[in-house]
Order: C-alpha cells, then structure tokens, then sequence
C-alpha cells in the first residue's frame, strides 16, 4: 500500500498496481470476457474447443456468486463485520429483477392474463398489487434491485451499528433478518409467488431469454459487473477510508477516540455491500431462470462466509477464488456423491480455518514470497497477537 | 477555543458514577491547569479509569458537571465529537491499528474531516507528511516508520499511541499507566517524552509506578473510593498521613 494514494482515476490506477493478486484477477477475467463468447459462439458445436451454453450460465452463476462473496469480504475482511445475512440482499435484487421479468411473460403466461403474473390468476386475484405496478418498465425495475436491498441495509445497520450491536451478537440478527424475509416470502399472500416464487421467464427487453445471444450478453453483462464491483471495492479499500474501516476492525474504540464516527463508516460498507449483493442477485436470476424463497435461507449466507474464508479474506480477489472453488466443488460433489456434499463443505471449512487462517490466495502469496527476494517482503502480513 | 493562558484545561465538579450501587466515583472534583502535567494515583477501584471514561464520554455520569476548557460541556458531546473538541486519550493496554504501518497510523491520527466521504478522496499533503515525520522523530520511530505497528515492540507501541494522540492535536492528553509493563530504558524515554509535551498540552497521567511517577511529576492527585483524598506535591501527597493509610494500610 503507498503512503502517498492518489485520488480519482490516479489513485485507482495506484491501488490495482499495488495488488499483485488483483492484477493477476483482472487479466484472468479479461481472458474469461474475450474468450468465453469465442468458444462458445464461434467454434463450432462438433469441436472439442465449443464451450456449452450450459457450461457459460454455470460460468455465469459463479460470477454472480464471486460478487455476492465480494461484497461479504468488504464488510466482514475489511470492516470487521461477520454478515450471516447477505442472502436476503441478494434475493431481494433478484426478486426485483423476477418482477420485471414476470411482468415480461404478459399473455405468454398459461392463464394468458396480459396484466397478471400466473400466480396471481391462480390465486384469483383481481387487481395487481400496488408494489408490482412499475416493474412492467426495466429502468423501474433496475433502480429497485438497488433500492430495495440497499434501503434495508440502511434501516437495519442503522439501527444496529448505532446500538453498538457488534460481533456475534450482529451476527445473529443478521441472520434473523434472513429467516424473517424467507418466512415472509414464503406465504402466498405476500404476493411474491409464495414457495414457488418466479419461473417461466420469456425475454428480457424484448430478448429472448433462451438465444445463446441473449445468453451470452447477460454472461458479458455479469462479468463486467465483478470486473466494475473489484474496481470499486479496491479503490475504496486503497483509500484512507479504506485504511479506516480495517482500523475500525482491528481496534474500534481507538478509532472513534480519534474522532472517527465508526458508525457511519460501518453503515455505508453495509449499505454498499448489500447494493453490490442486490446487484449480483438480478444478475443471477435471468441467467438461471428462477427465484425462490429459499434464496433466502440461512444456510446460503453462511456458505457465503465459507466460500470468503476458504478463499482467503481481506484481498477481494480472494472471495472470488473461494466462491468458484467451493462452488465449483459442489456442482461436482452434489452430481457425483449428494450424500457427501455437506460433509465435505463443514470439514473444508474446519481445515482452512484451522490451517489456512489466510484462505487458500494467503497460501498462493505464502508461497510466491517465499521464492521472492527479502527486499520485496515489505508488506508481509502479521498474524495478530 | 482555547481558553486564556492561565485558565483551566479540565474541570470536574462532583461527579458520580454508580454501576449497581457501586459508586466508581464519589463527587469527584478535580481542576487540571492549562500547559501541567498532572499524576493520578490511587489503589485499584480507586475510579481512576471511570473519571477517563466520564471525560472522554464512554460513561455518564449520574451527577456533577465536567468543562472542558471555558465553555465545552463534556456531557453533552459524543466520543467523537470530544475527540474533535482536543482530548485525546491513551488507553492501557497499548491500542493501534496492528496491520497498518507506522505512519499510516499516524496518518489516520491526523486531525481534520474524519467523514467518510472526505476520507475516500484524501489525499495527504507534503506539509501532512512533514507532520507526520515531526512526531515520528519526536516518539523516536522515525526508522520504523514503514513497519507493521503489529511488530513493534510493547514499548514502542505505546509511544506510536501517543504519537497518535499528538496527531490529533489535543489540548489536553489523557495517558492511562503508560509504563506498565516497560524495561527502565523504555521507562525513562516515556519520562522524557511526557515531561516534552507538557506546556504546549495539558497532560493527567494515571499511573501505578511511583518511581515514574516522582520522576515526572509536578502535582500528584490521590484517588481513593471514587474521590480526591489528597492533592499536591509528590513529597507532600506521599508524607500525608490519610494517603499512607491507605496505601499502607495502617
């Protein structure tokens, strides 16, 4: 990290240079971004190079993932702050998103209502609910992805960060505010399609949802978005505002004796992250077709967590090698030994915990420094007493 | 705001703090002068860290009244915002931010706009650095100054907190047992380095070490059950018979 951070585009130009896994990130995903649409649309199917459509929405639902995972690790690597409940703001992005493309369907829909969801009809409702109005437009519908999670992080962590609720006590309320929302989504009358939640989308602006084309266009859409996402995040925790919320991690009441108002800076990494999750989310559910309830599950934040920790926290990049290698893991597992699956999640994460406290890029940078002159051992990390 | 040359830096008046009937402070009253260098002393539970936390606004207190300066109410403001106002304070166990290095613990000490939105555009200036290797220079890590605050050694981390608090600019600084735990090298240094900063800044010091104590100071404060039991010069407050009482117990 240098002393002497510029601002603006400088100082984010400063902040990828300073970030030797960042660069290595960036170009692979650049790599990913230039030859996914060749592989995929140019070679042809009967070669061994074609990559599969459903090989690009795979690819393309572990970027979303490796946001959402981003986005944990600004808040718990960098702020301190465990969220065992950034699910929900991934699912309220993606329910934002399901409306806007429910509304799509129109009369495609089996009951062939123009104006009603199928669930609704089925449900013999009349009217369409005051809060599906809008979502017929997609700039309406975008703007919510953000609104919505990123007013209830506002709501929530403001309460929460100005009672000093921290730690594992934070912990817990983040996930019962996860519980809360998918018990809430799951009845019907909520009027967000109950446990069934959002299925059977046609097209997206007039797109269908089913050419390659449109495929791979959302697929560029989401990677761009991680590449945009890793920008972000890095500018800010290059920054001195950076060097303040892991200073606010590492000693909290030194910081607010210094005249810090730890809890503002504690709310925006909140409210940012859960914008940035909401966002991953709407990504998601285009690509894969469905949003339920269960998105909201306690137990899809807490693999969150895992996938930052096996990772490796506190690098950005490092969530998004954890979020594709345990999820690349579970496709495998969940195909081949479905029994073993939860097994083979609970001890990957007791053996990183317990002996890769860094993740597995603090094991990569472990052993590249190894080989490296003493001279560039400037930034070796410490291990806290 | 700063108050005239021989007024008050801090004045407490009957301050009292009880936590389940527990009365940590008993009408406390204490007046620090601008530019002194004042000790506390006083056995364990004698409140000497609840007056810290009244001052710096971690604890109200249930009565009395504490000015900071002519006309800053104590009571009325956040941590923050009394850290703004010139206290800094100085915890015992030695509190930096491990994983940053030396000067960007400094740099993050610095007074100015501490909002979020200023801070993600900071930029430090060369006069800023130049402030910066001022204090480095005067807490002697000017050669660490690009280690990780998380090697340095107890004593020097103790010295980076209270470069941190002259950062910030205080008028007054509050320094909780600053040589606990420290090798007589260290402790002469910290000696130095307090008896420096008087004049330019108030200075209470709570301290356990009387060695340390009778080497610095000026006036000495006795606490005992929450209030003043005795005040003035280290020979005077040592000889008073309620003192050796107390911590004879005799």
């Amino acid at each position: 990290m240098t002393q002497f951070s510029d601002v603006g585009v400088g100082g984010l130009v400063a902040a990828i240079r300073s970030d030797r896994g960042g660069k290595v990130f960036l170009s692979v995903l650049t790599a990913v971004i230039v030859a996914v649409p060749i592989l995929n649309l140019l070679v042809a199917e009967s070669s061994a190079l074609h990559m599969s459509s459903y090989t690009v929405t795979l690819l393309g639902k572990y970027i979303t993932y490796a946001m959402l995972a981003m986005a944990v690790d600004l808040v718990w690597g960098y702020c301190g702050i465990l969220s065992l409940g950034h699910g929900a703001f991934f699912a309220l992005g993606g329910y934002a998103i399901g409306m806007y493309l429910m509304r799509q369907i129109g009369t495609r829909g089996v009951y062939g209502n123009p104006l009603l969801p199928d669930f609704m009809v089925f449900l013999n409702w009349k009217e369409l609910p005051w809060f599906w109005h809008g979502f017929d437009s997609f700039p309406f519908a975008v703007l919510m992805v953000f609104l919505a999670p990123g007013l209830l992080a506002l709501v929530f962590g403001f309460l929460a960060f100005r009672s000093r609720v921290s730690g594992v006590y934070l912990s817990i309320i983040t996930q019962a505010l996860t519980y809360a929302l998918m018990l809430a989504f799951f009845r019907n009358d909520m009027g967000f399609g109950g446990n069934n939640g959002f299925t059977d989308f046609k097209d997206v602006l007039g797109f269908s949802l089913q050419s390659p084309a449109t495929r791979m266009v959302l697929f560029l859409c989401t990677a761009l978005a991680l590449g945009g996402t890793y920008l972000l995040c890095r500018y800010i925790v290059a920054s001195r505002a950076g060097r303040v919320i892991q200073a606010v991690r590492d000693a909290e009441s030194r910081a607010r004796f210094l005249g810090y108002r730890v809890e503002s800076y504690k709310l925006w990494m909140f409210v940012l992250s859960a914008l940035l999750a909401g966002l991953a989310g709407a990504l998601y559910v285009p690509q894969i077709g469905i949003i339920n309830p269960s998105e909201f599950s306690p137990t899809n934040s807490i693999e969150i967590v895992i996938w930052v920790a096996i990772g490796g926290r506190g690098t950005l990049y490092g969530a998004v090698v954890g979020a594709f290698v345990v999820n690349y893991a579970k496709t495998y597992f969940t195909a081949a030994l479905p029994s073993m699956w939860l097994y083979a999640l609970g001890a990957l994460f007791v053996l990183v915990t317990l002996f890769l406290p860094n993740g597995v890029v603090g094991l990569m940078g472990e052993r590249l420094r190894r080989t490296a002159p003493a001279a560039a051992r400037v930034d070796a990390p410490v291990v806290p007493e | 705001m700063k108050g005239p040359s021989h007024g008050l830096a801090l004045s407490l008046e009957g301050i009292t703090v009880s936590f389940d009937g527990f009365r940590a402070l008993n009408a406390l009253t204490l007046q620090v002068d601008i530019g002194e260098l004042r000790c506390i002393i006083g056995p364990n539970g004698a409140g000497k860290t609840t007056m810290m936390d009244v001052i710096t606004g971690k604890t109200r207190p249930d009565a009395g009244s504490a000015w900071f300066g002519q006309n800053i109410d104590l009571l009325r403001l956040t941590e923050p915002e009394i850290a703004e106002a010139g206290i800094g304070r100085k915890f015992q166990k030695p509190t930096v931010f491990e994983q940053h290095s030396v000067f960007e613990n400094l740099e993050l000490a610095m007074a100015g706009n501490k909002s979020v939105w200023r801070t993600l555009f900071a930029r430090i200036t060369p006069v800023q650095v130049e402030r910066v290797e001022e204090v480095l220079l005067r807490i002697g890590l000017l050669e660490q100054r690009r280690a990780i605050a998380g090697t340095l050694s107890h004593g020097q981390k103790q010295w980076l907190e209270i470069g941190m608090l002259l950062m910030q600019d205080p008028q007054l600084l509050l320094v909780d047992e600053p040589v606990a735990g420290m090798t007589p090298q260290e402790i002469e240094r910290t000696a130095e380095l307090l008896t420096s900063l008087a004049g330019k800044h108030s200075v209470v010091v709570v301290e356990h070490d009387m060695a340390f104590v009778r080497s610095i100071a000026r006036k000495v404060t006795v606490l005992h059950e929450g209030s003043v039991l005795a005040e003035g010069g280290i020979d005077e407050v040592q000889s008073h018979p309620k003192v050796i009482q107390v911590y004879l117990g005799v």
